[in-house]
C-alpha cells in the first residue's frame, strides 16, 4: 500500500485505540466505584493508547519509505548479469531510469535489450512485495502497540505521567529538527565537497582566476579540462553586494533616522509597513524588475553618455537588490537607535545642542555597533541572494570591477550549475557544492559576528 | 564678563549656520524616504504596466463549415481519419469568407496564421465529440495567433516587435473593425496550465502547485515549529545544549535559501531517493527554511503570555504539562498564527531552492497530487521571465500580481488576527 495510504489507516487506528482504552478505563474503574479511584482521568489511559498505536507504527513507516526506493534500487542493479553492470554511478542511473520508465509502461518491453525487460518485472515485483511488507508490519506494530496500551490500563499505573513524558519527548525531538537541518546542511555539503577536491585542488579552488566548469562530453575535446577558480565569483558578488549595500545603507538609516527621531506618530504609523512592504516582495519579482525594466534602462542611459555598459550589467543587479535591503538596515537600525537611552538624548539636547547635533555625536556614537551589526546582516543577506542576480547578473566570470560590465556571482554558479539533469559524479555538479559550502561559511561567518555585536550592544544598555 | 559675551556671541552668530544644518539633516531623511518609497511605487507601477494586459485575451470568431470534403474525414469515429483529417482547412475557408481575394497557397498559408495553432484541435475535438456535427456551420472562437495577439494589444509599444506582415496587419485591421477579431477577458491564464504558447499558456497549473506546496510546508511547520517553541519557552532545562538548540535556530533564519536547496538536492533526493520536481519535497525544503521563523514567533508568542496565567494554573494543581497545553498555548496562539501566516507567504514566494530540486520543469499538466511533477508560482514567473517569447513578459507579469494578491491578503489576514485576537495584559 502507498505510503499516504498508510498514514489515515493509522490515525484511524490510533482513534480506535483511544476509544477502547477509553471505554476499558470505565470499565476498569466501574466495580471500584468511578473513575476517581484510577490514578489518571480516562482520557490518559486512552491518549497513551494512541500515542503507543502510533508512534512506533509512524517511525517503521517513515524509515521503510526513506529507504525502500534506494534498497530496491540496489537489489535490481546487483540482479542484472555481470558483463551489464553499470560501470560508473552516472551509467547506473541511467539504466535505472530505462529500467523504470519500462516498469511504468512508459517504454515498450520491446524495444530494451532482455536484462533490462526482466528487471523491470523484478523491480515491480519487488515494489509490490515492499509494500505488502510494509503494509503487514506496519499494521501489526501498531495493533501491538495498542494491545499492550490495554493490558497496562490499571487503577495504580499513572497514564497521566507517561503521557506527559512522551509529550515532552516529542517536543524536545521538533526543536532538535533545527540542530538536525544544520547537521544535515553540513553534511550534504561536506561530502561532495571532499570529492570534488579529490579532483580539484583546493589551492586552484580557492586561488585560481579563472571559471569556466564545462567539463568535456569526450576525452579528446578541445579545452577538456574546466577551470574552477573561485576568485572572479566572489569578486563578482563582492561587486554587486557592494553596489547594493552603498544603495541601502544611507537610505535605510536615514530614513530610520527620520522615522525615529523627527516623523510625527502618524507618519511613522504608515511609512513604516510601507517599507516593510518593501521587505515582503518575493525575489523573483526584484528579479523580474531587475532584468526587464532596470537593466534596459541602465544600458540606454550609459548609451547617452557614451558608455558602453552590458545589458545584463552588475549595476542594474546591485541597485534592484539595494531596494530590496533598505527595510532590513532599516528597521534593524531603528531598533538600535530606539534601545539608546533617553537620558543620553535628554543630556545632549538639554547642553543646547540641536537634534541632528545630537543624532551625530551622541546617539550616533552610541548605536554604532549594533548598526555595524545591521549593516553585517544586510551584507549576509545580499551575499545570499538568488534569483535577483540569476534573472539580472550574467553567467559570463568576468573579473573586473566596473560595474556596467557583466558580473557572475557564487548564488548564480550554484543555480545554473545544478538546473536541469546533471551527473553526480562530474567535477561540475560537484562544484557547485564546494561553492554552496563557501557561501554557507561565509554567511555564518557575518550572522555570527553579526549576532554577537548586536547581543554586546544590547547588554551595554540593558 | 566679556569673556562669557563673547562666548554668547560666538554661539549666536553659529545659530544661522548650525539650524541650516539640522533643516539639511532633515531633508536628507524625507529624501532618502522618498526615495525608498518612490522605488516600490515605480516597481509597483512597472509591473502594472507590463501586465495588465496578460489579463486581456485576443480571439477570432468564425463561422466554420465543417465540411467532410476539405477536411477529407467521412467518418469522424475512425480514429485513423481523425488522425489523417486536415482541421486547418476549415478554419481557412472561413477566413477566405472575409477576404475573397486572398487565394494561392502564400495568401492561404498567411490566413492560417492568423489564429492560434490549437485552433485545429479545437475543432477535432468538438467533431470527436459530436460526429453529427459534420457538414454543419458552427459558430467558434479560436484563440488567435500570438503574433496577431501582440500586434492587436501593442502596436503602439515600442517595445514590442510586430511580427506581421503588411497584408495580415491589413486583415487583422479589417477584422478588428468587424468586430470578428476581439479582445475579452483572459480566462485561459486562470484553467490551464503552461503551455510552449503564451496565448494558450495559464498559471492553474502553478497556483495548484503552489497549494500542494503549502500544504506539505504547512503540515510540517506548523505542529513541528510550534513544539519547538513549546519545548524551548517552557521545558527547557539553562543547559548547553539548549544553548546550541537557540543558537541553531538563530543562525538557520540567516541561512540564504539557496542552501536549503542543497540540503533537499542532497538530502531528500540524493540520500532518500525521492522524485524530483514534486510538491513533497519542495514542501519538504520550504518547511525547514520557514521553521525558524514560525519557532521565533511562536517563542515570542509564548512569552507574552503573564506569568499570572501560569501560577492560578498551577496553584489549583494542574501538572506543567496541563498548565501550557491548557492555558498558555490558547492564549499564545492568536501571536503563533500570524507567525506561522507570514513565515507562510514568505515560503510562497520563495523560488531559489525549488530550482535546485527540479521544480523548473516545462509541466503542462496541472498537477493531481503530492507526488505528481508540478511547478509553483514565482517558479513558473521566472520561467516566463526568461522566456525569449515575447509574449511571456505580460503572462510574467500578471503571475507576480496574482502572486502578490495572495501574499497581501495571507499579510492582511495576520495583521486582521492580531488585532482581532490579540490580548493587551
Amino acid at each position: 500500500m502507498q505510503t499516504a495510504n498508510l498514514l489515515p489507516l493509522i490515525l484511524v487506528l490510533a482513534v480506535a485505540a483511544y476509544g477502547l482504552a477509553f471505554m476499558r478505563s470505565r470499565a476498569v474503574a466501574a466495580p471500584l466505584g468511578g473513575i476517581r479511584n484510577l490514578k489518571a482521568l480516562p482520557f490518559y489511559y486512552a491518549a497513551r493508547a494512541a500515542l503507543w498505536c502510533a508512534i512506533p507504527a509512524l517511525i517503521v513507516l517513515a524509515a521503510w519509505a526513506g529507504f525502500e526506493g534506494k534498497v530496491i534500487q540496489g537489489m535490481v542493479i546487483s540482479s542484472l548479469p555481470q558483463d551489464v553492470w553499470p560501470e560508473s554511478p552516472g551509467q547506473a542511473s541511467l539504466v535505472l531510469s530505462q529500467i523504470s520508465n519500462v516498469a511504468a509502461g512508459k517504454l515498450n518491453p520491446e524495444f530494451v535489450p532482455e536484462h533490462i525487460a526482466g528487471a523491470a518485472g523484478l523491480l515491480e515485483n519487488l515494489r509490490a512485495q515492499s509494500g505488502t511488507f510494509k503494509t503487514i508490519l506496519v499494521l501489526l506494530i501498531a495493533a501491538l502497540g495498542a494491545a499492550f496500551a490495554w493490558t497496562r490500563v490499571a487503577p495504580h499505573i499513572n497514564a497521566r505521567e507517561s503521557v506527559e513524558r512522551t509529550l515532552r519527548r516529542i517536543f524536545f525531538v521538533c526543536a532538535a529538527v533545527a540542530v538536525l537541518t544544520t547537521v544535515g546542511i553540513v553534511f550534504s555539503v561536506i561530502f561532495e565537497t571532499v570529492r570534488f577536491f579529490g579532483k580539484v585542488p583546493i589551492t586552484e579552488f580557492l586561488f585560481g582566476t579563472s571559471w569556466s566548469p564545462q567539463t568535456a562530453l569526450r576525452a579528446d575535446q578541445v579545452g577538456a579540462e574546466g577551470a574552477f577558480g573561485i576568485i572572479p565569483l566572489f569578486t563578482g558578488t563582492l561587486l554587486i553586494s557592494a553596489i547594493a549595500l552603498l544603495v541601502a545603507v544611507p537610505i535605510g538609516l536615514l530614513s530610520a533616522i527620520y522615522l525615529s527621531e523627527y516623523a510625527s506618530k502618524r507618519v511613522r504609523s504608515t511609512v513604516k509597513p510601507l517599507l516593510e512592504m518593501l521587505a515582503g516582495v518575493p525575489t523573483v519579482v526584484y528579479g523580474f524588475f531587475a532584468a526587464l525594466t532596470v537593466a534596459p534602462f541602465i544600458r540606454d542611459m550609459a548609451e547617452l553618455v557614451g558608455l558602453e555598459a552590458s545589458s545584463q550589467s552588475a549595476l542594474a543587479a546591485g541597485l534592484v537588490m539595494g531596494i530590496m535591503i533598505i527595510p532590513f538596515v532599516s528597521s534593524l537600525s531603528d531598533d538600535v537607535i530606539n534601545a539608546v537611552p533617553q537620558t543620553l538624548r535628554d543630556g545632549s539636547l538639554a547642553l543646547g545642542a540641536t537634534q541632528s547635533e545630537t543624532m551625530k555625536n551622541v546617539i550616533f556614537p552610541a548605536a554604532l555597533p549594533g548598526i555595524i551589526g545591521g549593516i553585517l546582516l544586510a551584507a549576509s543577506r545580499a551575499i545570499g541572494e538568488t534569483m535577483i542576480v540569476v534573472m539580472a547578473a550574467g553567467l559570463a566570470a568576468n573579473l573586473t570591477a566596473n560595474p556596467l560590465d557583466s558580473v557572475t556571482t557564487v548564488t548564480v554558479q550554484i543555480a545554473t550549475l545544478l538546473v536541469g539533469d546533471q551527473e553526480f559524479d562530474s567535477a561540475k555538479t560537484l562544484s557547485a557544492f564546494a561553492l554552496g559550502m563557501m557561501l554557507f561559511i561565509v554567511t555564518l561567518l557575518l550572522n555570527v559576528v553579526a549576532l554577537k555585536i548586536v547581543r554586546k550592544y544590547r547588554e551595554q544598555y540593558d | 564678563m566679556t569673556d562669557q559675551r563673547s562666548q554668547a556671541e560666538i554661539v549666536r552668530q553659529s545659530l544661522k549656520r548650525r539650524y541650516r544644518k539640522e533643516r539639511r539633516f532633515r531633508l536628507y531623511g524625507i529624501v532618502a524616504i522618498f526615495i525608498a518609497l518612490a522605488s516600490l511605487f515605480i516597481l509597483f507601477a512597472d509591473i502594472i504596466g507590463k501586465g495588465h494586459t496578460g489579463f486581456v485575451k485576443t480571439t477570432i470568431t468564425l463561422d466554420v463549415t465543417l465540411d467532410s470534403e476539405t477536411m477529407y474525414l467521412d467518418d469522424p469515429t475512425d480514429q485513423d481519419q481523425i488522425a489523417m483529417a486536415d482541421f486547418v482547412a476549415p478554419i481557412i475557408a472561413a477566413l477566405q469568407d472575409h477576404f475573397p481575394d486572398a487565394e494561392g497557397r502564400a495568401a492561404r498559408r498567411e490566413l492560417g496564421r492568423l489564429v492560434g495553432s490549437y485552433a485545429a484541435s479545437d475543432i477535432r475535438d468538438l467533431i470527436e465529440a459530436n460526429p453529427d456535427l459534420l457538414n454543419t456551420t458552427q459558430t467558434m472562437e479560436f484563440l488567435a495567433h500570438d503574433t496577431v495577439s501582440v500586434y492587436v494589444k501593442h502596436a503602439d509599444d515600442p517595445s514590442y516587435s510586430i511580427r506581421l506582415s503588411e497584408q495580415q496587419q491589413a486583415w487583422v485591421d479589417e477584422l478588428l473593425e468587424k468586430d470578428v477579431i476581439d479582445t475579452s477577458f483572459n480566462d485561459v491564464l486562470f484553467s490551464r496550465g503552461d503551455s510552449r504558447e503564451p496565448g494558450n499558456a495559464g498559471i492553474l497549473g502553478a497556483i495548484v502547485g503552489s497549494l500542494f506546496t503549502m500544504l506539505v510546508t504547512l503540515a510540517i511547520s506548523f505542529p513541528v515549529g510550534i513544539a519547538a517553541a513549546i519545548y524551548l519557552e517552557e521545558f527547557a532545562p539553562q543547559n548547553k545544549i539548549t544553548d546550541f538548540i537557540e543558537v541553531n535556530i538563530n543562525n538557520l533564519a540567516a541561512v540564504p535559501s539557496i542552501i536549503f536547496g542543497l540540503l533537499g538536492l542532497a538530502v531528500f533526493i540524493g540520500l532518500f531517493g525521492m522524485p524530483r520536481s514534486v510538491p513533497v519535497v519542495g514542501g519538504l525544503v520550504l518547511a525547514l527554511m520557514t521553521l525558524p521563523t514560525i519557532i521565533i514567533s511562536s517563542r515570542a508568542a509564548i512569552k507574552s503570555v503573564p506569568p499570572s496565567i501560569r501560577e492560578a494554573a498551577e496553584g489549583i494543581g494542574a501538572s506543567k504539562m496541563q498548565v501550557v497545553l491548557h492555558h498558555v498555548v490558547p492564549l499564545a496562539m492568536p501571536g503563533m498564527l500570524t507567525g506561522s501566516i507570514i513565515g507562510m507567504a514568505q515560503a510562497l514566494g520563495e523560488t531559489a531552492p525549488l530550482l535546485l530540486i527540479g521544480m523548473v520543469a516545462f509541466i503542462v499538466d496541472v498537477p493531481d497530487g503530492f507526488f505528481s511533477s508540478a511547478t509553483v508560482l514565482p517558479v513558473q514567473i521566472y520561467l516566463w521571465a526568461s522566456s525569449s517569447e515575447q509574449g511571456f513578459v505580460e503572462l510574467a507579469s500578471a503571475g507576480i500580481m496574482v502572486l502578490l494578491a495572495f501574499m497581501i491578503s495571507m499579510n492582511a489576514l495576520a495583521i486582521w488576527l492580531r488585532k482581532r485576537l490579540e490580548r493587551r495584559w
